[in-house]
């Protein structure tokens, strides 16, 4: 077999030379195979061998994938022997084209404090174990950044996607730039630029966004991640401009300890959005009661949480989803607005909405007056009757007359609210959960703030609101067990969080399962 | 019509002598039959070797230009049936697929062409699926070559390499009479390097003139007497010529010192792999000097035991490196070594792991053990090998595992099969689990979230009768799936036909989406693509029909989930016994995208009226319960936090990427999901009439929001 190998002589000095090793993960179709033949291309042009290897198989469809590239000098008449796959602990410069892939690279032992450069996109794109969590599963970014601030030499991240969208192109252009820039291969500015430009396709908004990673990436500092999402919570503003917004804001004033006013002032905001400012009073009256047991039980030495958590909760509470106010929320100027913005509309471009409903009887029934709907459900059969015209899926168009006319409408009936079946329901439902915080709140403090904080299961709707619903009261069931425990508000946060773990609920069974052994 | 063009690296199969040819391993390969004088080509399209299929579909006019005849097989049985062509007539042919899993749909056939052995060069190029990044069970195609008797080329994984086994290997199986089976892994195919070309060559002996010159020789035919014959002659002829022609032209390679006190024998897609450990250990460079002595089996099999005991001589022991089980190579060196008296240490898979991928650190463990046992002074004064264990070991990194999330491969964004497991997760609610039998393709990725549907899955078209043992009297029936690939491999005849004909009363999904998508997109016979070199546009329907099936419900558009739910429900609780099939089309979207986009960007372009579609969320009324993202799991449909303090959970969110299915829509429909969907129909150039309508609702609508403005008393947000 012709042997490429000039030297096949025996204990000959063995060259000191070492490849530059290169490890690109990324998802697939996320360009990290353009990256890799770029770097080829660079190298071989600046008269370096590169040689570089991937496994595409399937992976080529979003799974993760790994590319892995080594380059060394050409010397005249010997072809040298590169490797096929990274050596953990063996590699230079890892470049990750997304947060979670960077730890992935850590994971595999890619990255080291000896010798590796690590270049990551901060960006996230979410797995589907983290979307599909009833709760919020998304993976603490702050993990990621402890272990590879601890396992690279050095670290050059920053959110390249984004940079890469606001230039017209995409992650693996600003990736190249940050290369460039780390300067950990020994090729100048031009030479990258001509490897681009050679490319073919997109030339311009890849060098675009080359040019702005490039940049960015020689102010040297990385993008701090936070574990938080950023909330927004405005201060009480000294007026709203009208005498009856101005009332509530100084009830909330003058009625509410000061830790609690924030929060008042975004239930307030939401209440008089969804129904009125006699409702948001009514929410203010509420809560005051709720804050004078608070008080009563000593609230102040807790920053009075119980009241904060009230604030938030009822509010949530009595901002329930009904058909009034969905069609609300359809119709409204600002909505079609956010709309043209998010599909990212020109101007001389039309855009019409087509909505996904599926009204049932159920909240036909809700909408109508206590007493009337009532009537309806205990009659099975004309419920029935009623259903098997009503319950289908409906495409609303809201931008064209007729069907905007309906929901118009159909958000006017929003001063029946007060008086419908569905309102009385919600009314019942919070006032027993309160009445069981109120009742829990002298005995045990701590936990009847989580009692509250438990309204966090009920969302969704049809069966995903009815399964809310039902976790919503297996977790308050363990209450007995618990509330003459030290302990037993962080059990019952447990419990919750158990709960928004999967759709059904296995997680939670299994945690009352540990509680009724306490 | 393929996912990938080679419209440009086409243009690389024309480079003549002396060019340099730089590109993908299986391109290389490609190349590299052309250059052999190849008559026939055939195969099997799939990882790691779908692109060889791709560029040659790609090449016909360089291939016409040199008389070659490219198929596309209906199956790996039938490309390897293909090289019957040259068991009577001196043409050159080579097949191609991937392997085990091809090599197993093969065997028929390769059985009998090895058993008569051929006259012109039969190769069969097998991407071994093995190791990261395979789709496959793990194993080694090493035993076909056994039982059968062809020679298995593993050449080192170099461009340079590759190509000469190619051409040898042609050599080879024509002075041997036996088919050759070339190896190359999954790396070896992708990998990117150069190699010197040489001119293409016009077959000498055209499949014209064999047809024209009809020969025939019973004694080639597998049947008795002769098919003993060829026992003998495989043992007693051709065995010893290849042994001979291996020999004489140098197939496999000796480095490092002409002696020493051990030596390494490996195959030769281990050798980059074995050199860097090597290297770390401080016994190689990386321009291929070493201190120890390496044979390399370019040729797994057959051993050559000249060559074997020559390297052995005067050493104390032998490491063999080869990888997967079980160690075949290291069973025969023992009995060679047995039978011939010879004292030399044999190690091997004592001091290697007995599976998985020899990578360096894998290989380095096993040679310091190695020579630790037999020659510790060549570990001198052991440099320190690259190790990141201490790394791994501590606690900031050991917490990413909690973190860092699996990232399967899974459905594409927009996909036509997730609304199908969408309506099969619905009709779970309302009936309650089965059993259901999946099949190779696209489809298989419902076994993950957040569909996890599937129990089991058999081969390539055996979905159906994967699950022809549950027919019988129960108050539930089996589900089986299969792809339309897997139909026309071989799901038409070993599914439908066995469940048509036992009368299995269960029920067959069969998804069409107009490609064999899981491989890149080639076309199949129910491609609805005109292709004019194939015909395509042959019906599922009629197929099952024409072998009959009479319960069969053809559904056109996979995205009506409500449809996919009551045909499904239908065919679960249908009275009627006997299979009840469901051919589910709709056109796989990552090469509808690929066939629609240039078009849709073209006409907008012209300043034709195009209307965009996608999906968004609102999210005041999204409650962040990701009910929806349960029931479809596409990359576009996200989550993200919002500002709002009385927000707990991420809502859901759809991206740029959105590609409008439709299949959230449809989704949150049929499962009563929560209004929060909204499809918006982006009107690109809207005609004059489009621009009035628009004025007028505007004008209408727009003074009903300003009333509704001025009525609402809100706080400024």
């Amino acid at each position: 077999m012709l042997n490429e190998l000039t030297i096949t002589a025996g204990p000959a000095e063995l060259a000191a030379e070492k490849p530059i090793t290169v490890a690109i993960l990324a998802m697939g179709g996320q360009g990290g195979g353009v990256l890799a033949d770029w770097i080829v291309a660079l190298a071989e042009q600046q008269g370096w061998v590169a040689q570089s290897t991937s496994v595409p198989g399937v992976a080529q469809r979003t799974g993760a994938t790994i590319y892995y590239l080594e380059l060394i000098k050409a010397r005249p008449g010997i072809r040298p022997v590169l490797a096929l796959m990274p050596t953990p602990g063996d590699v230079d410069l890892v470049v990750a084209a997304e947060l979670m892939e960077a730890g992935r690279s850590v994971l595999r032992g890619l990255v080291t404090p000896d010798r590796t450069l690590l270049i990551a996109s901060t960006h996230r794109s979410y797995a589907v174990g983290e979307k599909e969590k009833p709760g919020n599963g998304i993976g603490n970014p702050l993990v990621v950044v402890d272990a590879t601030e601890f396992a690279a030499k050095k670290t050059i991240a920053f959110d390249m996607e984004t940079l890469a969208t606001r230039n017209g192109s995409v992650v693996s252009a600003s990736l190249f730039g940050a290369v460039a820039a780390s300067g950990r291969l020994p090729f100048d500015k031009a030479a990258f630029e001509a490897t681009i430009k050679a490319g073919g396709k997109g030339i311009e908004p890849s060098l675009k966004a080359f040019n702005a990673a490039y940049d960015r990436t020689l102010k040297g500092a990385n993008d701090t991640l936070s574990d938080k999402p950023v909330k927004r919570l405005d201060p009480l503003p000294a007026s709203a401009g009208h005498p009856r917004l101005d009332a509530l804001l100084q009830r909330i004033r003058t009625e509410f300890p000061p830790e609690a006013q924030a929060m008042l002032y975004a239930g307030v905001k939401k209440l008089t959005d969804f129904q009125d400012v006699a409702y948001a009073g009514a929410y203010l009256d509420r809560l005051g009661a709720l804050l004078r047991a608070d008080v009563a039980a000593g609230g102040g030495a807790h920053g009075h949480a119980f009241t904060v958590e009230a604030a938030k909760y009822l509010a949530i509470a009595m901002a329930y989803d009904d058909v009034i106010r969905v069609a609300d929320l359809k119709i409204r100027g600002s909505r079609f607005e956010r709309v043209r913005r998010e599909v990212g509309a020109k101007a001389d471009q039309l855009v019409y909405t087509t909505e996904f409903m599926h009204p049932r009887m159920e909240e036909v029934c809700g909408t109508l007056p206590k007493g009337l709907g009532q009537w309806i459900e205990d009659r099975p059969a004309l419920f029935q009757w009623f259903d098997r015209r009503v319950n289908k899926g409906r495409r609303v168009r809201t931008g064209t007359l007729g069907w905007f006319m309906s929901l118009y409408a159909l958000s006017s009936l929003k001063g029946l609210r007060p008086r419908s079946l569905r309102h009385a329901r919600e009314v019942a439902h919070w006032e027993a959960w309160l009445a069981i915080a109120l009742d829990t709140l002298p005995r045990n403090y701590d936990l009847a703030v989580e009692v509250i904080a438990c309204r966090r299961l009920v969302k969704g709707y049809s069966d995903t609101h009815a399964r809310g619903l039902s976790k919503f009261d297996r977790v308050l069931s363990s209450l007995p067990l618990l509330v003459t425990r030290e302990d037993g508000a962080a059990w019952l946060r447990r419990l919750r969080q158990a709960a928004l773990l999967d759709e059904n609920g296995d997680a939670l069974n299994g945690a009352l399962a540990t509680v009724a052994t306490l | 019509m393929a996912e990938r063009s080679f419209a440009r690296e086409v243009e690389d199969l024309k480079l003549g002598a002396g060019e340099i040819f730089s590109g993908e391993g299986i391109l290389a390969i490609t190349k590299a039959l052309l250059q052999s004088g190849v008559s026939y080509v055939g195969g099997y399209q799939g990882s790691p070797i779908s692109h060889l299929m791709d560029v040659l579909a790609d090449a016909r006019d360089v291939m016409e230009d040199l008389g070659v005849h490219f198929e596309t097989s209906a199956s790996e049985a039938a490309a390897a049936a293909m090289l019957s062509a040259s068991v009577m007539y001196p043409v050159r042919g080579a097949v191609t697929w991937k392997s085990t899993a091809g090599t197993n749909v093969a065997s028929d056939a390769l059985s009998n062409l090895a058993s008569g052995g051929v006259t012109g060069g039969a190769l069969i190029i097998i991407g071994e699926d093995y190791g990261e990044g395979s789709s496959i069970m793990q194993e080694r195609s090493h035993a076909f070559a056994m039982k059968s008797q062809m020679w298995l080329l593993t050449p080192r994984p170099n461009l340079t390499s590759i190509v000469d086994a190619v051409e040898k290997g042609f050599e080879l199986s024509e002075a041997s009479n036996t088919p050759v089976m070339l190896q190359v892994g999954i790396r070896s195919c992708h990998v990117h390097g150069q190699f010197e070309a040489k001119d293409n060559r016009r077959p000498e002996f055209t499949l014209r003139e064999a047809l024209e010159n009809p020969r025939r020789d019973v004694g080639r035919i597998v049947l008795p007497p002769a098919s003993f014959n060829h026992e003998k002659e495989k043992l007693e002829q051709r065995w010893p010529a290849a042994v001979d022609y291996v020999k004489s032209a140098k197939l496999n390679e000796f480095f490092g010192p002409e002696s020493g006190d051990v030596g390494i024998i490996l195959q030769g897609g281990i050798y980059n792999g074995a050199m860097r450990a090597l290297q770390q250990l401080g016994l190689a460079d990386i321009y291929g000097n070493c201190r120890v002595p390496l044979y390399v089996m370019n040729v797994s099999y057959p051993m050559i035991d000249d060559e074997v005991i020559a390297f052995a001589a005067g050493k104390k022991a032998v490491l063999m490196v080869e990888e997967g089980a079980p160690e075949y190579i290291e069973h025969t060196l023992h009995t060679l070594f047995r039978r011939r008296d010879i004292q030399t240490r044999v190690s091997g898979k004592d001091v290697l792991p007995r599976g998985g991928e020899y990578t360096a650190p894998v290989l380095a463990k096993g040679f310091a053990a190695f020579f630790d046992a037999h020659a510790p002074a060549l570990l001198g004064n052991r440099p320190p090998v690259p190790d990141p264990s201490e790394v791994l070991a501590d606690a900031r990194v050991k917490a990413l595992a909690e973190v860092v999330p699996p990232r399967p491969a899974g459905f594409c964004t927009g996909c036509p099969e997730r609304p199908i497991f969408a309506a099969m997760k619905l009709v779970e609610k309302e009936l309650g689990p089965h059993h259901v039998a999946a099949d190779i393709g696209c489809h298989l990725f419902s076994i993950l979230p957040p569909f996890n549907i599937g129990g089991t899955t058999m081969g390539y078209g055996l979905g159906p009768a994967s699950a022809s043992a549950f027919n019988v009297e129960a108050d539930k029936r089996a589900i089986s799936v299969m792809g339309d690939g897997g139909f026309w491999h071989n799901g038409l005849a070993t599914s439908v036909g066995n469940a048509v004909f036992n009368k299995q009363d269960g029920v067959t999904l069969i998804v069409d989406n107009f490609y064999s998508a899981a491989t890149g997109g080639q076309d199949i016979m129910s491609s609805r693509a005109q292709n004019p070199r194939r015909k395509t546009n042959n019906s599922i329907v009629q197929a099952v029909k024409g072998i009959g099936a009479t319960w069969v419900r053809q559904i056109d558009r996979t995205y009506d989930v409500a449809k996919m739910r009551d045909t499904l429900r239908e065919a679960l609780t249908s009275p009627e016994k006997g299979p009840k099939i469901i051919v589910a089309s709709s056109e796989c979207m990552l090469n509808k995208q690929r066939r629609v986009k240039p078009l849709f960007a073209k006409a907008v372009k012209e300043g034709k009226r195009m209307v965009r579609e996608r999906f968004g969320v609102d999210e005041d009324v999204c409650t962040g319960d990701h009910a929806c993202i349960r029931l479809s799991g596409c990359p576009s449909l996200s989550v993200k936090h919002t500002d709002d303090p009385l927000k707990d959970d991420p809502v859901a969110a759809i991206d740029n990427s959105c590609v409008g299915c439709g299949n959230c829509g449809e989704v949150s429909e049929a499962a009563v999901l929560c209004p929060s969907f909204y499809r918006a129909d982006i009107i690109h150039n809207p005609t004059r009439w489009d621009l009035l309508l628009h004025r007028v609702r505007g004008a209408v609508i727009g003074w009903l929001q300003a009333r509704r403005q001025r009525q609402r008393l809100v706080f400024a947000d």
